[in-house]
């Protein structure tokens, strides 16, 4: 189910969501032995981070909400690994970064473009140093600015992964595209709390979290519903996908890949079970390839 | 990704018993873990503190035994605690020890004789013969001598310290070269620090013997997602933390010498 996205060519149109697994080149292979088309990394600053205190995450009814922390090991280690990992792994990998200021975006995109990464992905759900308290991902004009600079500083596909935590998600998507943006992600996860009854305090560590898992499918799907008319670079659905059927729904809404986090927990090819089901629904169906039915909810 | 395992329980300890100066155990009600498999694992939340993650040792009942070595901020909070404190517990998770009918080997050291024990018990009434090494830095900290005395009988029961306080005046690992050359053994168990276990696993392989050893990692989300506790290719949490001979071999470049640290980049052990 060959796909191009960006200009990056896709043996199937599934990729590891970031913040998975993803810091070492053994995972990556591991996911790519799953199935997946593409891997992004976790995300990865400048500066080395631990992340937070457990608990880092906490199970609801119907998703997982977690509150990482970003740990990372800088882009000055990772680069090794993405070298490494290059040597190996036969499937685009796409970096995930992460920053306060555009500046810090600029400067571990290109020190990643430049160690190998097929493409960079955008973490925007992070606080802005200067605007303390405000996600990047919710200021169009820090969007702009991010996006831009990081454009300005590799010449690899850059993707903007949306952070679902806004007003009005079609501006900040805008802003994104005009910025430069080759494709974007919809969504990030949404923000969330876990208090606990009988301690009557939060769970999490971070007290707040970012909510994933089938829960939030919904909500993700009605995003790039919203996007796929209002954009016109690919879009890559992420939130909650788990079987082949939320995948299609993905594609129908306007997505031309989607990616898969939460679900990878319990099954590593999970990816390959859903490429074989596409597959089959599109032969069912009489498509020759998965492009044929992006966007087709839009119909009248 | 959503299981019953991984909810999060609210219980109380029931029963807290110190086993040596630096090791106490704790005991809970917890339906779920109580059905856990002797190297299983079960995260323990200290509200407001930490999550934890821990090595049953044993289940009677809905009750729960884990055995916690005071090492860090949230063991040190942990033994500060009384009987009816409350917690929170999700597991149990990951794989489990094999049950071994023939002539079996356990060997550990600190806490983990903890999963070792468990396994004993279970061993006990199946397998033919059971022999136990324990290793530990002082007589004090031997934990669980007269439990492994009982279950395996006293001449099958090595101990070894650093001191010489008790038993022989050596590492764990060195009573057991001696005691593969000796003896026929179908199966080698082993739970501790990873140094030892790759000494052990080293020893195995060069008398031919299947292992099992149970690993242990930095834990975050303890269901395969966060990428913290990765061995090679394995994710301690989901594919472990119980691994056999064939999977070690596979990671061998790995075990023992370095693991994934809190930032995500590969440290030394």
């Amino acid at each position: 189910m060959h796909t191009t996205l960006a200009g990056l060519n896709l043996a199937n149109p599934t990729m590891l969501a970031s913040g998975i697994m993803g810091y070492t080149a053994e995972s990556f292979l591991q996911v790519a032995k799953g199935g997946a088309g593409a891997i992004v990394t976790k995300s990865v600053g400048t500066q080395p981070r631990t992340g937070y205190a457990n608990p880092i995450v906490v199970q609801t009814k119907a998703g997982l909400i977690n509150a990482v922390g970003l740990p990372n090991p800088g882009i000055d280690i990772f680069t090794e690994e993405i070298k490494y990992t290059k040597t190996l792994l036969h499937i685009p990998l796409i970096v995930s970064i992460f920053g306060y200021s555009a500046e810090d975006y600029a400067t571990a995109a290109k020190k990643a473009a430049n160690a190998g990464a097929d493409a960079v992905e955008l973490n925007v759900s992070c606080p802005h140093v200067k605007q303390t308290g405000a996600e990047i991902g919710q200021s169009p004009k820090l969007l702009a600015e991010v996006t831009q600079q990081v454009k300005a500083a590799i010449n690899k596909p850059l993707i903007v992964k949306l952070s679902p935590n806004v007003t009005d998600l079609g501006v900040l998507a805008q802003a994104a595209v005009e910025a430069g943006a080759d494709a974007l992600t919809a969504i990030n996860t949404l923000r969330a709390i876990a208090i606990d009854s009988e301690t009557q305090q939060p769970i999490l560590s971070n007290i707040k979290g970012g909510m994933s898992g089938p829960a939030i499918k919904p909500v993700a799907l009605r995003c790039v519903y919203d996007l796929s008319q209002i954009v016109d670079v690919p879009i890559i659905g992420c939130g909650g996908i788990t079987t082949w059927q939320d995948a299609v729904e993905f594609f129908l809404a306007g997505a031309s890949a989607i990616q898969i986090g939460t679900a990878v927990a319990d099954n590593m090819a999970v990816f390959s079970t859903i490429t074989k089901g596409v597959e089959s629904y599109l032969r069912q169906k009489h498509y020759k390839n998965v492009e044929e039915i992006v966007g087709l909810a839009h119909r009248k | 990704m959503l299981t019953e395992n991984n909810t999060m329980r609210i219980t109380q300890i029931v029963n807290i018993h110190t086993e040596s100066p630096s090791v106490k155990t704790y005991t809970f009600v917890d339906k779920l873990c109580s059905t856990a498999r002797p190297g299983q694992f079960l995260m323990l939340w200290i509200p407001g503190i930490d999550e934890i993650p821990l090595s049953i040792m044993g289940t009677t009942n809905d009750l729960v035994s884990v055995a916690v070595k005071a090492v860090g901020d949230a063991t040190r909070h942990l033994h500060n605690l009384e009987a009816g404190a409350t917690i929170g517990v999700r597991g149990p998770f990951g794989t489990s020890f094999t049950e071994n009918t023939g002539r079996v080997l356990l060997i550990g050291g600190g806490t983990g004789i903890a999963p070792l024990l468990f396994l004993a018990k279970r061993l006990q009434p199946k397998a033919t013969h059971l022999a136990f090494v324990e290793g530990a830095k002082t007589k004090t900290e031997l934990l669980f001598v007269s439990e492994l005395g009982g279950v395996c009988q006293e001449q099958n029961l090595i101990t070894t310290t650093d001191d010489g306080t008790a038993g022989l005046q050596c590492l764990v690992t060195q009573p057991l070269a001696n005691l593969l050359d000796k003896e026929s053994f179908d199966m080698v168990y082993t739970c501790g620090p990873e140094r030892m276990v790759k000494k052990i696993f080293d020893l195995a392989e060069q008398h031919k013997l299947p292992l099992e050893a149970s690993l242990e990692r930095l834990m975050r989300c303890g269901i395969g997602l966060c990428g913290s506790c990765m061995l090679g290719k394995y994710r301690v949490c989901r594919d472990g933390p119980v691994f056999t001979s064939t999977q070690l071999r596979e990671v061998k470049d790995e075990l023992g010498i370095s693991k994934i640290g809190f930032d995500g980049s590969r440290i030394p052990i």
